[in-house]
């Protein structure tokens, strides 16, 4: 987890340099209720930062004091460089938005959503036809150019909210569950086009909850009620001691009847948790664990296991893991 | 315009230009519900009391007492409807609604003229509908009187005192020529308040508001992107219903259309910031058009249009000061009917003016703050 020095209320931080996003201790309160309580947070540019958790836990909220939507109850943000709360306007010029909802104009054509935002931003005509034509080869959308939005698929209208956020070249976009409610398809192409805009230098910030979606980043973080209490590289995160502990491996057990074999597995001493993932079994073991017990303990019952081998934890099993750390923090807190 | 306060002004009357060509069949009713409306209270409604059913019951039926009904008759107030062989009968029309006027001729009313006495007809009116039963409390009794006159001083007598009134400005006293300049200030409320604030809850529900906060528009930019259409559609609706008024309707007009025009404006703007305000506070189209219709009832009861302000309890009296329409109605009576010029009514258009800009003055405070919240 980033360590950065507290900020004191009436002390502004000096600019930090170099950074695409760049938080220090950034809270918003919504009258009693803190939806972000001190999040520190710094983005390279030429990132994909996936930012991750539960709903209501202040994934949009946070964005939305990035975007300049919500103001800051404190702490401060910078967004290539820029202060969000006094330099507002330019930093606009350089972000592009996509919404939840795709926020398009549904009686307006793919053609016109794209004119008038590139109107709003005020591009020249000559660069509105080039920008429209680029957003068009990369998108795909040319065929339907005179079609209405709202006549649009699922993945058709997020593509068209994505090539309106970015008709201006923004260098930073904030894309919030881009894939929600889309087909795997369209997923898939989306991330693919995330990552050869990544590779022209354009920093993405963005929300999801798949975690294979989370895999590909290239910079996860993960916030909990609030709080951030991951954050990192995947590979970094999956070696956190909290998902690692010492004197524990982890193997995954590939068996038939993996629901009877996961509540016998669960009966033998030495296995910390165990999980089912689709025809396997995910455990967390102590270190001395000898898997060919756990294989004659299913045979006896009538299972065959027909694979053994050693895992490394998912950042599913590392968010799990450091939720669950997190609530039995909380639970002694109250206590 | 790449800076400037009203930076993106142009972008968003490009869009709202598309929305509107889009759809066509809302700004057709937008314009089309007015003239209708126009239609239906121009043509339907009639303050001028005429043809009361009457009911009567004539104990007397006498030459005396026929030319009493035959007064009633011509006054064109009242119709006999039917003639009652009792009381009971009499008080069953009234009851039922089929009369509501009964006049009962005692045995004794030709007796009582031919010896000088006071000969009684009781007229009784149903006080249910208070213009039909105050009609015909003032011209049964001016019957009355012009009655007894004859009676008393003969059939041509000159009198000490003769007033003579005259109606000025609506000498036929026409229902449409009284209500049509007065509904001109609820109908642009209602396409001008309403079509504002759908417009821009709509924006809210789909999110592309806070789309457009994230661009570099300005506050000043947008609104008036999303003002301007609708302040088109108001002139554009009102010229309609001012044809409407004069070749449809044969209304005269005393004073300058031109004036009209000019002194709708600070009303259209007033009901614009209204429209802005109840974008602020609704969350959806509905509720949208349920506080449109808060803002209208006011307009129509407390305005004038149809109760005269001066007759209300003082506490309505001073509120209406506070309704917009209450300085519009006069405006548009004053320039049709009265033919009233710049010089009587720059204080109406005045009050409207402060209005618009005080209201103007909280949408835009509301606006950033509320609209974008949750």
């Amino acid at each position: 987890m980033a360590a950065h020095r507290p900020n004191h209320a009436g002390v502004t931080p000096p600019r930090p340099n170099g950074a695409a996003i760049v938080t220090q201790g950034l809270v918003r309160r919504f009258g009693a209720f803190t939806a972000v309580d001190g999040v520190d947070l710094r983005v390279e540019h030429g990132e994909v930062f996936g930012f991750l958790g539960p709903n209501g836990s202040g994934k949009t909220t946070v964005i939305k004091m990035l975007t300049g939507l919500l103001p800051l109850s404190e702490g401060a943000a910078w967004v290539d460089g820029l202060d969000v709360r006094t330099e507002s306007e330019q930093v606009r010029e350089r972000i592009g938005y996509m919404s939840q909802k795709f926020s398009l104009y549904d009686d307006l054509t793919v053609a016109e959503n794209l004119e008038f935002y590139g109107r709003i931003y005020g591009l020249p005509a000559d660069r509105l036809r080039r920008r429209t034509q680029d957003i068009l080869d990369l998108n795909g959308l040319g065929p339907y150019l005179h079609r209405q939005a709202a006549k649009l698929s699922g993945g058709w209208k997020q593509r068209l909210a994505l090539g309106c956020a970015m008709l201006h070249e923004p260098k930073i976009l904030f894309l919030d569950e881009p894939t929600a409610g889309i087909d795997p398809v369209a997923r898939r192409q989306l991330w693919d086009l995330l990552f050869q805009l990544s590779g022209q230098g354009i920093t993405f910030f963005v929300t999801t909850h798949y975690m294979d979606e989370a895999e590909r980043c290239s910079h996860v973080a993960y916030i909990y009620f609030g709080r951030l209490i991951a954050d990192g590289t995947p590979d970094t995160l999956k070696e956190m001691p909290e998902v690692n502990p010492p004197g524990t491996k982890r193997v995954e057990v590939t068996a038939p009847e993996i629901t009877r074999a996961l509540r016998l597995a669960r009966e033998l001493p030495g296995i910390r948790s165990a999980t089912v993932f689709g025809q396997s079994i995910h455990a967390l073991v102590d270190e001395g664990f000898d898997t060919a017990e756990l294989e004659s303990h299913l045979l006896r019952q009538g299972i065959h296991v027909s694979e053994v081998r050693p895992l490394a934890p998912t950042l599913e099993d590392v968010f799990v893991e450091l939720t669950y750390k997190h609530q039995q923090l909380a639970e002694v807190v109250r206590a | 315009m790449r800076s400037g306060p009203f930076r993106g002004l142009r972008a968003v009357l490009y869009k709202e230009f598309l929305h509107m060509r889009r759809d066509r069949m809302a700004i057709f009713f937008a314009l089309l519900i007015p003239l209708g409306q126009m239609i239906v209270l121009g043509f339907a409604i009639d303050t001028n009391i005429r043809n009361i059913n009457t009911v009567v019951f004539n104990q007397d039926n006498t030459q005396a007492s026929r030319e009493l009904l035959d007064r009633f008759r011509n006054s064109d107030t009242f119709h006999i409807v039917a003639f009652a062989q009792s009381d009971k009968e009499l008080n069953d029309w009234i009851i039922s609604g089929r009369a509501r006027v009964g006049v009962k001729i005692p045995v004794d009313y030709s007796d009582q003229l031919l010896r000088r006495g006071t000969a009684q007809v009781l007229v009784l009116i149903d006080g249910s509908d208070s213009s039909v039963a105050g009609t015909a409390l003032n011209v049964s009794t001016a019957i009355g009187l012009d009655e007894s006159l004859r009676r008393v001083v003969g059939v041509s007598p000159r009198f000490a005192v003769d007033v003579r009134p005259k109606l000025l400005f609506n000498p036929d006293s026409r229902s449409p020529n009284f209500f049509l300049p007065g509904l001109l200030a609820v109908l642009l409320l209602f396409v001008t308040t309403f079509l504002t604030a759908v417009s821009i809850v709509r924006e809210k529900e789909k999110g592309t508001l806070e789309q457009l906060f994230v661009t570099p528009v300005k506050p000043m930019g947008l609104l008036l992107g999303k003002l301007l259409p609708y302040l088109g559609t108001g002139i554009i609706a009102l010229l309609g219903m001012l044809v409407f008024m004069r070749f449809a309707f044969q209304i005269p007009f005393a004073g300058s259309v031109w004036l009209i025009v000019l002194l709708s404006l600070p009303y259209l703007f007033v009901n614009l910031s209204l429209g802005l305000i109840i974008s602020s506070i609704a969350g959806s189209q509905s509720e949208a058009i349920q506080r449109s219709v808060m803002i209208i009832l006011p307009t129509i009861f407390f305005s004038g249009y149809i109760f005269p302000r001066e007759t209300m309890p003082l506490v309505f009296y001073l509120f209406s000061f506070l309704v917009p329409g209450t300085y519009y109605v006069n405006i548009s009576r004053g320039i049709i009917l009265r033919g009233a010029g710049f010089e009587h009514l720059w204080t109406d258009g005045l009050v409207l003016l402060i209005m618009g800009v005080f209201l103007l003055f909280v949408a835009a405070r509301r606006f950033r703050n509320k609209i974008i919240a949750v």
